[in-house]
Order: C-alpha cells, then structure tokens, then sequence
C-alpha cells in the first residue's frame, strides 16, 4: 500500500493560502469527511489533539512539515491529504510543544491499521527525509506531478 | 539471553511509533541484540515501561519513571538518525 494509492486527487491542495494551522487542517480534514473517509468529528478530533499532542517536524532545512493524526476511531477509510502551503504557517514541535516549526508540508493521515500500514508510514517518513523529494513537492502545482514525485524510484 | 524491553511511545500509539518501532527493530537486528517493542500511547508509558530495559518517545513524558528515555523523533526526520541508533544501541548493550 502506497502512499499515492491512498491520496485521492481531490485531497491534494498544493500552494494553499492558509492563515494558522486550524485553517490547513480544517481545510484538509473536510475534504477527508467529503470523501467519506472520516467520520464527522474527525476534524474537531484532530484539532484536539494537535492542542495536546502537536505534530510539528523540524527536518533541518528550509521547510519543516506537520502530520496531523489522531484515533483510528474516527477513519472510515484510510486515507491521506497533502498540503503544501504558499507561506509557512505555525505547528508546534512534536518534542517540544512550546516550540513553534514554521511548517510548509502537511501531510494528514487518516490511518485505521497502523501495524500494517507500517509500509506506508515509512514512505512517509522516507519523505520527510530527503530533502530533495520535499523540495520537488514544494514546487508542484498540479496533483499529477504530485504523484509522479511520490511514485518516482527512490 | 532475554530480549531487551524496549518502549515507544508517541502520541496515539498510531503512526509515529509505528515507525520507530520498526526502525529500532531492525537497527538492533542488525547490531546482534534482541529486542522486543511494546508501543503505547504517552499517557500509557507508566504503566507500559514496567520491567523495560529503554523508552524512546516522540512526545515529552513524565522525567521520574526510572528507565532511560531516548528521544525518538530523528527517526521520522532523519535529523540526527545514526546519532540516536548509537545511543540506543550503547542504552541495551550493557
């Protein structure tokens, strides 16, 4: 199970304008509930606990990226959104919630077995990690060029 | 020899554990000790980290448990990864 099997085209937004973190998972959590995948409360849920548990990534370089996640209680149907946001916006460090990570990628999962999505959280985190995968995403405009990037050899 | 007892603990016990559990199992895999991981949830760690050699966490916890915590972040972002296997590794190989 591939990260790009999981992302719907309509759950990409790429270059989004966006004011705070509420906004981006609102924003990201609605299109999820549209789709079905989530239940109603999925996205106060989310915000809830990004309050609590923050899931902000510093990754040493110019963008830093968010995971937003919470119970597998509210998925219906797992499921990925991706952001990429014109202008960073605050998500507060995952280790350090006092810390503020000006975030540029957000990847929102929306995971019901874990233990054997364990495939895909790692192409996630493979993500995070390379720099230059990152970067090709910050420059994407369309969810085509998205998925090439995600589905390119590594 | 018996397993060493390692803890993960994150947020939701759903995602970022998940893949740090599987990092730690196949670093310690290859460095020749034998793990086993328990993943939990932060409020869960207490009571989890019973009788376990090591925590890693991704999210702060309690200070006073009395088991050695790693922070585990750098392996969802690669930032200082090989770092933080060292010290896990040394943390179970005594």
């Amino acid at each position: 199970m591939s990260m790009s099997s999981l992302l719907d085209q309509k759950a990409i937004v790429l270059k989004m304008a966006a004011k705070n973190s509420t906004e981006v998972i609102e924003r990201l959590g609605g299109i999820l509930r549209e789709l079905g995948c989530v239940a109603d409360d999925f996205v106060e849920a989310t915000l809830a606990r990004e309050a609590e548990m923050p899931t902000g990534l510093p990754l040493g370089g110019e963008v830093n990226a968010a995971i937003p996640h919470v119970d597998l209680e509210y998925v219906k149907r797992p499921a990925l959104a991706l952001a990429t946001l014109k202008e960073p916006v605050d998500f507060q460090n995952m280790v350090d919630p006092s810390e503020a990570v000006p975030t540029q990628l957000v990847i929102m999962l929306a995971l019901d077995q874990p233990k054997s999505q364990v495939e895909m959280l790692q192409e996630v985190a493979g993500v995070l990690q390379r720099p230059d995968v990152v970067d090709r995403l910050m420059g994407a405009s369309t969810a085509d060029e998205v998925f090439a990037i995600l589905d390119s050899p590594q | 020899m018996a397993d060493k007892i390692v803890v993960i603990s994150c947020g939701t016990a759903v995602a970022t554990s998940t893949v740090v559990a599987r990092a730690i199992e196949e670093a310690c895999k290859e460095a020749g000790i034998s793990v086993t991981t328990r993943q939990c949830k932060a409020a869960e760690v207490r009571q989890m980290a019973q009788g376990a050699d090591l925590i890693v966490t991704t999210t702060p916890i309690p200070s006073d448990i009395g088991v050695p915590v790693i922070q585990g972040l750098s392996f969802l972002t690669g930032v200082g990864k090989d770092e933080t296997l060292k010290q896990i590794v040394e943390a179970l190989s005594d």
